[in-house]
């Protein structure tokens, strides 16, 4: 578990973030590292389910030779480009409700469909948001009660049906702890999170707990105890995230 | 041949206190002239069933806004503040369901099943109060089924016999909500003598009253 920052490392942290005192990340590299790092979980031809907000932009880093099909639970399988101006189409939205273009090979469906597909186990991996996800790989995204309550829409049925569940999510909110020891907030689903994806770092959920795989070099392995309450392991061969 | 009525006629069967469901996902497939008859008619005290709130200026959001509404089930309400506004002041009645939950709520009530056991759920607070079964080592939550008075739909293309066709993404809850109601209303984007047996969607025996988008049908 050694990690040393090369000189071509460090070149490279220089010129793209600057050296102030806690390498304070802007919302555009947060969102950037974010998902990067997320688009790489995908396997070639894998058929993925985004959430709304930061998990949307995992589609921009995905290949296009690697045929990942984007599925929307409002009812479109092959998820395109957005659209804007005169070539919108009211009819055809994903699930944020962003007019879109059904790519080649894209499908309509119902939400009896959508739904047989992301709660009966069709989908290979769904990448989500959360208030807090804890060490036993439950998450909270729903509810703060008597404050924030938009309701869970789908995101339940996919957290409990989805093969793999990426939460991609800040590190923290507004210096908030979110990687927990065991989530106070209402859950969205009890132990079905895989791996936790932050601007600083990745955990993978293991039967044991958190082990760290990745860390963005901007941070060490302390920062991240520090910035966490979930126990965790390091793992031996823990690696940079790139940036 | 079905009944091709106008917005104010089939609205005009809905009154005080009674429940429907709405389709629509936001404003996508959402039957938006017949929403606008029900605020014209200005009925009250409704249950309305629904996916989510959409936005306050716009078909379901509006009844939320004109106070139409006693109690909703849904989905989603992040989308129109005025619903969480009113959900804390005490004046609208909120349960919240998961979406796949709430699909299959409605699927059992019009294929004529006493509920569903979903894993959706288990180990959280939607857990609390409910039955609960384990299969093959598994758990599962007992979910009852719902229906209503009225269902609320839209359709992309409806020919005279009540068959439906859709495009793009309209389709979404607008098809098993057609299954759950008393007395099924679909507004017609476009009116058709006779559609093509392979486009239909959702078959016309669903179907009680169609009222074209388009201008008075009388």
């Amino acid at each position: 578990m050694n990690l040393t920052i090369n000189q071509a490392l460090q070149e490279k942290i220089e010129q793209q973030y600057q050296r102030s005192a806690d390498f304070a990340l802007t919302k555009e590299q947060i969102r950037e590292i974010i998902a990067r790092r997320a688009a790489k979980e995908f396997k070639e031809g894998d058929v993925v389910t985004l959430g709304i907000g930061l998990p949307t932009a995992v589609a921009d880093y995905v290949p296009e030779e690697k045929h990942v099909i984007f599925q929307s639970e409002n009812g479109l399988l092959g998820v395109g480009k957005s659209q804007s101006g005169d070539k919108i189409d009211p009819r055809i939205i994903n699930a944020g409700g962003g007019y879109v273009e059904p790519k080649k090979g894209a499908c309509f469906y119902d939400s009896q469909m959508a739904f047989t597909m992301m709660r009966g186990g069709h989908i290979d991996a769904t990448v989500l948001g959360a208030l807090q996800v804890d060490e036993e790989g439950s998450l909270a995204s729903w509810l703060i009660p008597g404050k924030m309550v938009p309701g869970m829409g789908g995101s339940m049925d996919l957290v409990v049906g989805a093969k793999k569940v990426i939460v991609a999510m800040e590190h923290t909110s507004k210096g908030a702890i979110k990687i927990v020891k065991k989530c106070d907030l209402p859950l969205t689903a009890y132990r079905e999170v895989d791996l936790i994806i932050t601007e600083r770092c990745v955990f993978k959920v293991t039967p044991d707990g958190l082990l760290l795989t990745e860390v963005n070099p901007l941070f060490t392995i302390d920062d991240i105890k520090a910035s966490v309450t979930a126990d965790f392991k390091v793992s031996d061969d823990v690696k940079f995230m790139e940036i | 041949m079905k009944k091709i009525v106008s917005a104010k006629e089939a609205i005009s069967q809905i009154k005080d206190g009674a429940t429907i469901m709405v389709g629509g996902f936001l404003s996508c497939g959402a039957p938006d002239k017949l929403i606008d008859e029900l605020v014209e008619q200005n009925v009250q005290k409704l249950t309305m069933i629904s996916n989510d709130t959409s936005i306050p200026s716009v078909d379901k959001g509006k009844l939320i806004v004109n106070k139409q509404i006693k109690k909703i089930i849904t989905s989603h309400i992040g989308t129109n503040p005025e619903t969480g506004r009113q959900m804390h002041s005490g004046e609208l009645d909120v349960e919240l369901v998961p979406m796949g939950t709430l699909i299959e709520r409605i699927r059992a009530k019009g294929t004529g099943l006493g509920g569903v056991l979903t894993p959706t759920g288990v180990g959280t607070i939607l857990e609390e109060n409910k039955e609960t079964m384990t299969i093959d080592g598994k758990k599962f939550i007992f979910e009852r089924p719902i229906g209503a008075d009225f269902a609320l739909i839209y359709g992309s293309k409806v020919d005279q016999y009540g068959n439906v066709a859709f495009y793009g993404t309209t389709r979404n809850l607008n098809t098993v909500m057609a299954t759950a109601a008393d007395t099924v209303i679909v507004q017609a984007e476009e009116f058709v003598d006779c559609l093509d047996p392979n486009e239909v969607v959702i078959p016309g025996l669903f179907i009680d009253y169609i009222v074209v988008s388009s201008g008075e049908n009388e």
